[in-house]
Parts: structure tokens; C-alpha cells; sequence
């Protein structure tokens, strides 16, 4: 699928995804959800703001450490009887995966649910030497059914689709009848059993890696579904690809940051499922991989990790920036135009896809600082989404907004009519979450220390342009 | 076989502006360590409270607390609440210490339920395809974990991970004495026995936290996707 879904301009895919009530209501919908468990989980675990200096330090002493650990681990990946294929670009990356397929002569290819394969378009590159490939993530599972529509959100692939909308892809796609049930429990398992044929035929099962461990040459799998424990225990063949940096020292560090990533994720204490593979399976083992192997990939992490934006890399990929980014709540997660979406998208897609065809997201934001009050690593997201501006203006000289009102930090849009109707549009519904009778007492982010002592107003929701023409149009009463 | 590790590392090296040096293993110095403080003041008591509790709030999980002599007892019964019909379980010395063999090996055969003693004499497909048309699995596991509602499960001779994750319920037997107070307590555990033992870990440890369960569509749980619907825990008393 590659990074980047489409060619249209950033305002054509806000305009259009402006439009799309439905997605915008379970958008709301799944963000209230998703924010309040992880609330509720942060809160029962106490000491929140330990876990997450805890979670930084971690982060920070992997990656300036980070050829080391990576070096550990391939060796003992190799000692456990794996193979370990370092990447710098998909293109090797893809060719490695290809020759492993082939040489099992293998065309039955499952997935349990991995960003990286996304970023690398490992799919195509499968389906390019005859193999079917199958998302088994219930979410992914349905965009792929719907003729591979894009996933919106990093943990919820397909929350912009409604049950009714799932349902008529199954009856289209599987033969699901059409007087059936729309409910979800009815759906899900009828995928269950529809799915079971295809695990037991399977002969390569691809993961992803939330976090691999050094000294112990183990990958880490975190899924509610159970779709990695099979994707990892019936396939003969198993390859895992990461992303260099979702790497920890120990078993003791996977812990701690796998209970902030389901804490954050999705509010539970731990998802149903950590799997922890290490090589292959023993000689004494009937299931799990006979050959199993790990490709690790660079594609720009390198330039990254080398530069101001290296903070970045701390992200474990929780999504919980995105639960609480009023601009994600508005405009949706295929306005990003990128398989990461919301505020950490912001941050990283101009990284791993540069600037040509992402120079707007930083500015798809309203500097707010709720993304980096709710980050479990600390990374100084918005900080990091004004140095992306800097960049654009100082180096790149391309600057979607006029450079000098930027630069005296009046609001981004305000010389620019297409993101000023866009942001005046949705100022409202961003202040909507955080505001009491009519004022805001609580904020987040910057606002937070004027809040801490005064309330602030909220955002008329009659924008003063439209109260102007209507004041023109009565002759300026 | 490790390939192109050595570029790909220098250049990370070279990004941290010094040379690369595998030698030098890093120093860990954290400052902070808050999940050691969770949980860890509870007594085993308070801890089978705790992880009780926690079951009660993950889906479709039950937790029965029981003496070994009446651990056979206590699987017999769980599996007929699940639905009887047929079970697959591990091909484990600690079922036989338990008692149970004599409910494989005869009892339920005479009930008319079918059994599958996971086979390492068999092929991995025939062993899938036994486990897949069961109705319940039963697996005997190394820890319990209060905090989370967790069993932790490792892949072994005799120990198919299948066993856990194909029938439509799965039946965790665990000994009372292994129950910590979190996950931090379990990997430390591995850390000695395994890491720094100079021993590699099982190709599979499987943190199991109840069922299997999805919200992806319209956000609404769903428990049972694509591993079990349903969950027993027995907990050892004695053990």
C-alpha cells in the first residue's frame, strides 16, 4: 500500500472527508472510547507520570544505543536457529521476502496485522510473484474485502465503516446472507469460521514486531484477536519485519513498555495476547515455524535518528495521540493521506515520505499540545510539528502560508483562505471537548497555563466571516 | 544466517556521529523502575483476590480455586460447562501427577467424548486438524498473573500451541504458588532461568489474558474472534 493512498491535495481529501458524517460521528465516537479506557487504565495504574519518564528513558537509551542492541539481538536471533536480514530500503526488504516464499514455493500467505509491511508495500510485492496474501486483523480483513480500502487509524483499521457497511461487503464478498444480522458479534464470527480454512492451509505467516529483545533474539506480539498466535504457530514458514528502532534491551524493559502500549492503546491492562517468539520451533515441537526469520528494516530511520526529529523514533505506537487530536476528530484519518494518520503521522510521514506530497500535515494541527500530554513516551509531539514549519519555511522555502505571520506565531491559516475556512470551520468542534458553559476550564497543551488561572472563551460557533457577509448582506446592521 | 549487518550498523553508528563497537555492552542506569512498587506488598491471599477480581473483568472467564485432589474433579466439571462433546489437551507429565489421565485415558472415552493427546508421533497437519475439530483445549500453565487476569504458556514437547488457541474454550490449569503479582515479577523469572543461564527461551511464551476478543467493528466487543471464546483458569491450591 506504500505510505502515501493518494495523489489528491491535502484541502481535496479534508474537503471530502469534511463531508462524511457517518465517519465523522464513529471517529468521535471511537476517540471518546478509546481516550476514556486509556483514562481509566493510566489512572488505575498510578504513578502515571513515573511510567512515562520511565518509558522515555527506555526509549532514549535504546536509540542512542541503537547499533549495539541491534547487533545483540541478530545474534541471538542466529543462535536460536533464525535468520536475520538487515534492509536499508522495501526494495531489499521486498526481494528478501520474495526469495524466502519462493524458495518454499509457497502461494498461501497470512498476516497478522503490521504497519511496517504497510509502509514497505509487502502485499504487492507478494502478490507480484502469484501468492494470495491475507490480512487476518478483523479490521484489516475487512478493508482488504472492500477492495483495499485505506485503514484510518493506527489501531483501528476500519473504524471509519459502519456495521451495515461491513455487512454488505460480506454479503458481496463472502456469500453472507442478506437477510443476516448486521450485528458485530454475528459478523466476527462468521469471519471465525471462514478464516479457520484459510489458517489451516497456510504455509508462510508474516508479523509485524511491537517490540523485539535483545538479549534474548525474541520478537514481541501484542494482538486481542489471536490472529498472530495462529499466523506464528501453523504456518511452517514465519518472517517478521520491523522497523529498526521497536527494539528493547531485555524482557524487563518489553514489559514495562507493552503495558504502557496496551494501557494507551486501548485501555486494558493487557490485550489478550503477548506472544513472544524466539527462533524457530525446537527439533522436540510439532507446531510453530520451522524456518523463521526476521528482517529488519532502515528506509530513512538512519537520517532520522541523525537529526533534530529523532525523538520521534521513541513512538511505540499506541495511537493515543491520535485518540485526543481534535484536528484526527474532524477531519478523519485518510485526510492524512498516509497509513499514520493523526498527530505522530504528522510528525513522521514528512520523514519516511519527505515533504513533496506531506508539506501540509504539520500545519493539520492546532499546536493544542493534547498529543504530547498524552504520549506514554513523551515525545514533544507538537514541538516537533512547529520544527517540521521551521523547516519548511528556513530550508525548503515552501511554506504553505505566508512566512511572516507564521513567524510571529499568529494562527496558521489566516493568510490563507482554503486552511482558514478549513480551520475556522472546524475551531467549534475542537474546542468542543474541553469547554463548560460556553468557556474552557480546563485545557491542554500551551492553553493549560492560561486555564490554569482563568477560564478561556470558546470559539463562537457563527465564524466571523459568515457573521460579516450576513451584517454586508443587512447593510451593515 | 545474518546478512548486510554490518553497513546497516555503521550507518546507525555513523547517525550517533562514532564508530561502531559491538563489544561494549551499554549500562542501563534507569531512574525510574515504578513497576516494581505495583502490587508487589501483597500477600499470595491477597494476590488470589487480586487476580480473581481481575478474571471477573475480562470476558467469559472463570476462575476455580482447588485443592490437587480435587483438580480432576474440577476439569471434569469445567468441561462439560463448556459443552463436553470432545478435548484436546498437552501430552504433559503434570496432568498424570494431577490424576487426570485416568478422565483421557478412560472416563470420558466412556462418555462417548472425543480426545486428542496432543502427538509429537504425529504430523503437525494431523495434530491441527484433531485440535481444530475439538470443542476444548487444555493446557497447563507456568504462572498466573494477579494484576492482568494472565496465564503464561510455554511451547514444549507434548505443549502444541495449538492446543490453546483452535477449540472454542480453553482450560489453563496453573499451581497457586506460581500466581506473582505481575508481569514484571514473571520476566524477571525468565531473565535468570533463561537469558542469564545462557539458555535459549521456549520458541513460544504466550501471555494469555482470557479469550480472544476484537472491537473492530463499530468499536463494539466482541469476545471470541479468531482463538476461544471461553476461558477456564484452576488454580492449584496446594501447589
Amino acid at each position: 500500500m506504500a505510505i502515501k493512498y493518494n495523489d489528491n491535495a491535502f484541502k481535496d481529501n479534508v474537503n471530502t472527508n469534511l463531508e462524511r458524517d457517518f465517519m465523522r460521528g464513529a471517529v468521535t465516537s471511537a476517540q471518546n472510547r478509546l481516550h476514556g479506557g486509556r483514562l481509566k487504565a493510566v489512572d488505575e495504574l498510578g504513578d502515571w507520570e513515573e511510567w512515562r519518564k520511565h518509558g522515555e528513558e527506555i526509549r532514549q537509551h535504546v536509540l542512542d544505543n541503537l547499533d549495539y542492541y541491534l547487533y545483540e539481538l541478530s545474534e541471538n536471533v542466529e543462535k536460536a536457529g533464525g535468520h536475520v536480514f538487515f534492509a536499508q530500503t522495501p526494495e531489499e526488504a521486498n526481494a528478501y521476502i520474495q526469495s524466502v516464499v519462493q524458495k518454499q514455493q509457497a502461494t498461501r500467505v497470512l498476516k497478522s496485522k503490521s504497519m511496517v509491511t504497510e509502509e514497505i508495500s509487502l502485499n504487492e510485492a507478494l502478490e507480484e510473484i502469484g501468492c494470495t496474501v491475507l490480512e487476518t486483523d478483523l479490521g484489516e480483513y475487512i478493508l482488504q474485502l472492500d477492495d483495499h480500502d485505506k485503514p484510518s487509524h493506527i489501531v483501528a483499521p476500519s473504524v471509519h465503516k459502519n456495521r451495515f457497511q461491513i455487512k454488505e461487503v460480506f454479503v458481496k464478498k463472502l456469500g453472507y446472507p442478506e437477510d443476516g444480522s448486521a450485528d458485530a458479534k454475528d459478523l466476527a464470527r462468521f469471519v471465525r469460521t471462514i478464516l479457520r480454512d484459510d489458517y489451516m492451509q497456510a504455509e508462510v505467516g508474516i508479523t509485524g514486531c511491537n517490540f523485539a529483545i535483545a538479549d534474548s533474539g525474541s520478537i514481541s506480539l501484542v494482538t486481542n484477536e489471536g490472529n498472530a498466535g495462529l499466523v506464528t504457530t501453523i504456518p511452517k514458514t514465519q518472517i517478521a519485519v520491523m522497523g529498526m528502532e521497536r527494539i528493547v534491551p531485555s524482557l524487563e524493559e518489553m514489559e514495562v513498555l507493552v503495558n504502557m502500549l496496551t494501557r494507551s492503546a486501548v485501555g486494558q491492562k493487557l490485550t489478550s495476547y503477548v506472544n513472544v517468539i524466539t527462533g524457530p520451533k525446537r527439533a522436540e515441537d510439532v507446531d510453530g515455524p520451522e524456518e523463521f526469520h526476521l528482517v529488519i528494516l532502515d528506509n530513512g530511520r538512519s537520517d532520522i535518528l541523525a537529526g533534530e526529529f529523532k525523538s520521534v523514533l521513541q513512538c511505540i505506537r499506541c495511537a493515543a495521540c491520535v485518540n485526543v487530536c481534535p484536528v484526527y476528530r474532524h477531519i478523519g484519518g485518510h485526510s492524512y493521506n498516509s497509513i499514520y494518520s493523526g498527530p505522530i503521522g504528522a510528525v513522521l510521514t514528512p520523514l519516511l515520505a519527505g515533504y513533496d506530497d506531506f508539506k501540509e500535515l504539520p500545519y493539520a494541527s492546532s499546536l493544542c499540545g493534547a498529543c504530547t500530554d498524552a504520549c506514554p513516551v513523551k515525545i514533544p509531539l507538537h514541538e516537533l510539528l512547529l520544527k517540521h514549519r521551521q523547516v519548511i519555511v528556513e530550508k525548503e522555502g515552501r511554506a504553505p502560508v505566508s512566512e511572516g505571520l507564521m513567524m510571529k506565531g499568529f494562527s496558521v491559516g489566516a493568510s490563507n483562505s482554503t486552511l482558514f475556512n478549513v480551520g475556522t470551520k472546524i475551531a467549534a468542534a475542537v474546542m468542543k471537548p474541553l469547554s463548560k458553559d460556553q468557556m474552557i476550564s480546563k485545557g491542554v497543551g500551551p492553553l493549560k497555563d492560561w486555564t490554569d488561572i482563568r477560564d478561556f472563551p470558546i470559539v463562537e460557533r457563527e465564524k466571523l466571516r459568515d457573521w460579516f457577509d450576513k451584517r454586508e448582506k443587512k447593510g451593515g446592521k | 544466517m545474518i546478512q548486510n549487518r554490518e553497513k546497516f550498523l555503521e550507518k546507525i553508528a555513523t547517525s550517533l556521529n562514532r564508530p561502531f563497537s559491538p563489544t561494549q555492552k551499554p549500562v542501563r542506569n534507569w531512574q525510574h523502575k515504578p513497576e516494581e512498587k505495583k502490587l508487589s506488598h501483597l500477600s499470595i491471599d491477597e494476590l488470589m483476590s487480586a487476580f480473581v477480581e481481575q478474571c471477573g473483568r475480562l470476558n467469559n472467564t472463570n476462575v476455580v480455586e482447588v485443592s490437587s485432589g480435587d483438580v480432576k474433579k474440577a476439569v471434569d466439571e469445567a468441561v462439560k460447562q463448556h459443552g463436553g462433546e470432545s478435548v484436546a489437551l498437552w501430552n504433559d507429565e503434570r496432568f498424570r501427577a494431577l490424576g487426570l489421565d485416568e478422565l483421557y485415558e478412560n472416563e470420558w472415552a466412556d462418555e462417548g467424548l472425543r480426545v486428542h493427546v496432543w502427538d509429537s508421533n504425529l504430523s503437525r497437519t494431523e495434530n491441527f486438524e484433531r485440535t481444530n475439530d475439538s470443542n476444548i483445549g487444555i493446557v497447563f500453565a507456568e504462572y498466573a498473573l494477579a494484576e492482568s487476569g494472565t496465564v503464561v504458556l510455554y511451547s514444549a514437547e507434548g505443549q502444541g500451541k495449538a492446543v490453546g488457541l483452535l477449540p472454542n474454550a480453553f482450560i489453563a490449569i496453573v499451581k497457586k504458588s506460581t500466581l506473582r503479582p505481575r508481569i514484571t515479577q514473571a520476566v524477571k523469572e525468565m531473565e535468570r532461568e533463561f537469558v542469564e543461564a545462557g539458555k535459549t527461551l521456549p520458541a513460544a511464551v504466550d501471555f494469555v489474558s482470557g479469550p480472544s476478543n476484537s472491537a473492530d467493528i463499530e468499536m463494539d466487543l466482541v469476545v471470541g474472534v479468531h482463538g476461544p471464546i471461553y476461558a477456564t483458569y484452576i488454580v492449584v491450591s496446594d501447589q
